[in-house]
């Protein structure tokens, strides 16, 4: 047994994809040591925050400014504020007071700015234009020129005696903050999500319970088709008539449905993750029951088989020594396959509304299914979702590589 | 003939069994629900009524419409009952359309959506899988990788981006429905021409996975046989290659039929949420309505329509299965 799984580290891919494996792995752990937030919390006020850095403006006028003299920092001021429907705006406008087109860019914020100071003329009547437009560009032009003024922003406090406001600070143009002096930032790298919750925390602690499921679920089937698969195969008659009924009968109904069906019928206040994992492990052993009979069935009359039989020994006896070791590879990889459909069903489970009860923890699917449900796909908030399908593909994926690899070890005809 | 007869009867005699036993828990399984789901339908409609005997009676007639106070045994003959009559009873939710009723068209959209994207993703991948091994090199080396990751990707995640690239992004394609909201359901040109283009993108997301599957399953299958000994012995005996290649795919694809029977069930798992990712008018989505409006007749029937095509689809799968293989009907007719 232990030369077997010595075995397993020769093969390039199967050694890849256990890295990738325990780098997740590792990661689940190591990520709630340093960052301890629980991962439900509410932080947010709104929903889908783009992912950056968070820092407290407030906190930020406490500190001590310094001045930083850089080029170009009035134009990507400039650039930041004037969005893409202004600069088209503009361009339309320009069209029609009889600017060549070609000579307009807008994607030169400063030459733009400049043609439009030499160019507009707010008295000017365009034909064809409603008079909401006309007024649209005026407005248009005063929010240009509050953007071109070089004055610092004043800060003031209201005064208790006498209600007025007094000015206690000037913040300049030039004024910058260091971020590290600033007591208050917040990292979001994946944003947050639809309830305002910072994703990377919920992903983390999403991962690590959807590999629990998986771990629960592919135990749990394929140990249930590893012990029906040997009784069946290697005691026969009766024992595997009954077996093989269960089995043939339940590959045949898809176990989706099934899933949808006990997941349903469970009710909403007792579905925790660890029960939808024992629900997707009981309905998922059928194909390891199947083929663990095919090979014991091939063991069971092999010559040491049969010289332990003679010796007297134990069923359990043989099962163990004589059978399991030339199975073990077989199970493993089966083991493998199970946990990453296990991890699948449970996401294809949540995206039904059928997934754990939702308030205690979170889960891949979870996520999947809230993204879902407040339309981030459409709405363009790649953050709420990609991540979440980029961990599942990898989790499968470096269990599939794993399988492909030790197929390769024990299956010589596959090897390059 | 009389082998395949055999073969034949003895499929027959399992379809039915199984659909038996699926008939069963799909009856079972929903009534194990704990909750009472008339008192939600009634705390529903009665809401601001303050009449307790009137509640009290709305509650005792949608009881008895139900049947939901009458014993298991009852019940299970009312269902059967209404399953013959082909009306599946009332929609708990939806009180008074039938269960019937609601899911009837949507029966339609799922069978054609998914049972063409499983069969043209099961052929792409095997051809691909088959020419990856028979070419091997850089064929292999590209087809190999990009299978084994599109394989790997669930299918909701694969609905997700082609909807994102394609529809979203691009806007080549519409991101959710069967048709254009604002049409309706005729045999004219802008109807048709809507239900295409809102076809696509469910029907790739479906085939590019079936494909991934496929294409690994039937590369190593032919590697297999094509290293077989019959191989080396048609090539010492100096048979063109092409008509060698042509028993090792036959021989190849075998297996791969089987692998389709059984994986059928959770191919259209897979699509059906995919199905409800693109807001499809199928049975997807109706289970998806079922599941929150606790709706338990509605997901019973759902179920069942699903088992039965699936079942119906291993069956003929299985039948024509036993034309193909010979050695299949020799080993029933010992």
């Amino acid at each position: 047994m232990k030369h077997t799984f010595q075995q397993f580290f020769r093969s390039g891919k199967f050694v890849f994809g256990f890295s990738i494996f325990v780098a997740i792995l590792l990661l689940t752990f190591i990520y709630p040591l340093i960052i301890p937030d629980p991962p439900l919390e509410i932080v947010a006020q709104g929903t889908f925050f783009e992912p950056g850095i968070y820092v407290s403006v407030y906190d930020s006028l406490g500190t001590t400014p310094h001045t930083l003299n850089l080029d170009g920092a009035a134009a990507k001021r400039i650039a930041s504020k004037l969005n893409e429907e202004d600069r088209l705006a503009m361009k339309e406008w320009l069209v029609a007071a009889g600017i060549p087109e070609n000579e307009i860019d807008t994607a030169d914020t400063q030459k733009l700015l400049d043609l439009w100071m030499d160019n507009y003329d707010p008295t000017e009547n365009i034909p064809g234009m409603t008079n909401a437009r006309r007024n649209y560009f005026i407005r248009l032009n005063n929010s240009l020129k509050g953007l071109l003024s070089t004055e610092g922003a004043i800060i003031a406090e209201v005064n208790p005696e006498t209600g007025t406001l007094e000015q206690v600070d000037v913040i300049t143009q030039t004024d910058y903050v260091n971020i590290n002096q600033v007591a208050n930032v917040r990292v979001l790298p994946f944003g947050t999500d639809n309830f305002g919750r910072d994703v990377l925390t919920e992903l983390v602690a999403a991962t690590r319970v959807s590999l629990v499921i998986g771990f629960v679920s592919g135990t749990i089937a394929t140990l249930i088709g590893l012990t029906l698969g040997l009784l069946a195969g290697y005691i026969g008659g009766v024992v595997d008539d009954i077996i093989m009924f269960f089995t043939n009968l339940f590959t045949v109904i898809p176990s989706f449905v099934l899933l949808i069906l006990i997941s349903f019928s469970i009710g909403q206040e007792q579905r925790g993750a660890v029960t939808i994992a024992v629900v997707i492990g009981l309905t998922s052993w059928f194909w390891t029951a199947r083929a663990v009979r095919a090979q014991v069935i091939s063991l069971r009359n092999r010559d040491h088989v049969n010289l332990s039989k003679l010796s007297g020994h134990s069923i359990v006896h043989i099962i163990i020594t004589d059978i399991l070791p030339y199975i073990a590879s077989y199970v493993i990889m089966a083991l493998i396959l199970q946990i990453s459909a296990g991890i699948l069903a449970e996401a294809q489970l949540s995206i039904l509304g059928l997934g754990p009860r939702t308030t205690v923890v979170p889960t891949l699917g979870l996520m999947m299914n809230w993204a879902l449900i407040y339309q981030a796909q459409i709405l363009g908030k790649w953050w709420a979702y990609l991540p979440v399908l980029v961990t599942i593909a990898l989790i499968t994926f470096s269990m599939n590589l794993m399988n492909t690899g030790l197929d390769q070890v024990f299956n010589p005809a596959l090897r390059e | 003939m009389k082998g395949y007869r055999k073969y034949f009867l003895n499929k027959l005699l399992w379809f039915l069994i199984t659909f038996v036993c699926a008939f069963l828990l799909n009856f079972i399984l929903p009534r194990l629900m704990p909750g009472d789901p008339v008192a939600a339908i009634v705390s529903r409609l009665a809401q601001g009524m303050s009449n307790t005997t009137g509640v009290q009676a709305i509650y005792q007639q949608y009881a008895d419409l139900f049947g939901t106070n009458k014993p298991m045994v009852e019940q299970f003959f009312i269902y059967v009952r209404n399953v013959f009559r082909g009306d599946f009873g009332f929609s708990f939710a939806q009180y008074p359309r039938t269960v019937a009723d609601v899911i009837k068209s949507s029966i339609v959209w799922t069978a054609a959506l998914q049972f063409p994207a499983i069969i043209v993703g099961w052929l792409i991948g095997n051809t691909l899988g088959a020419l990856a091994a028979y070419l091997k090199g850089g064929f292999d080396k590209v087809l190999m990788p990009v299978s084994i990751f599109v394989s790997n990707f669930p299918p909701f995640g694969m609905a997700v981006i082609l909807m994102v690239i394609f529809g979203v992004s691009l806007k080549w394609f519409p991101t959710s429905g069967g048709y254009g909201f604002d049409l309706i359901p005729s045999f004219s040109w802008s109807f048709i021409w809507s239900v295409i283009v809102h076809y696509q993108l469910p029907f790739w997301s479906i085939v590019l996975i079936a494909i991934g599957g496929q294409a690994i399953g039937m590369r190593s299958m032919s590697i297999y046989e094509l290293n077989a000994d019959y191989v080396k012995y048609s090539r010492f005996m100096g048979i063109k290659d092409r008509k060698i290649v042509g028993y090792v795919f036959r021989n190849a694809m075998l297996p791969q039929i089987t692998g389709l029977a059984l994986s059928i069930g959770t191919m259209v798992g897979g699509a059906l949420v995919a199905e409800i990712i693109f807001s499809y008018p199928g049975l997807g989505s109706t289970i998806l309505t079922a599941v929150r409006g606790g709706d338990y007749p509605l997901i019973s029937a759902t179920t069942l329509i699903i088992t039965i095509m699936v079942l119906i689809a291993n069956f003929v799968i299985e039948i024509s299965y036993g034309f193909i293989d010979p050695r299949i009907k020799a080993a029933q007719s010992d």
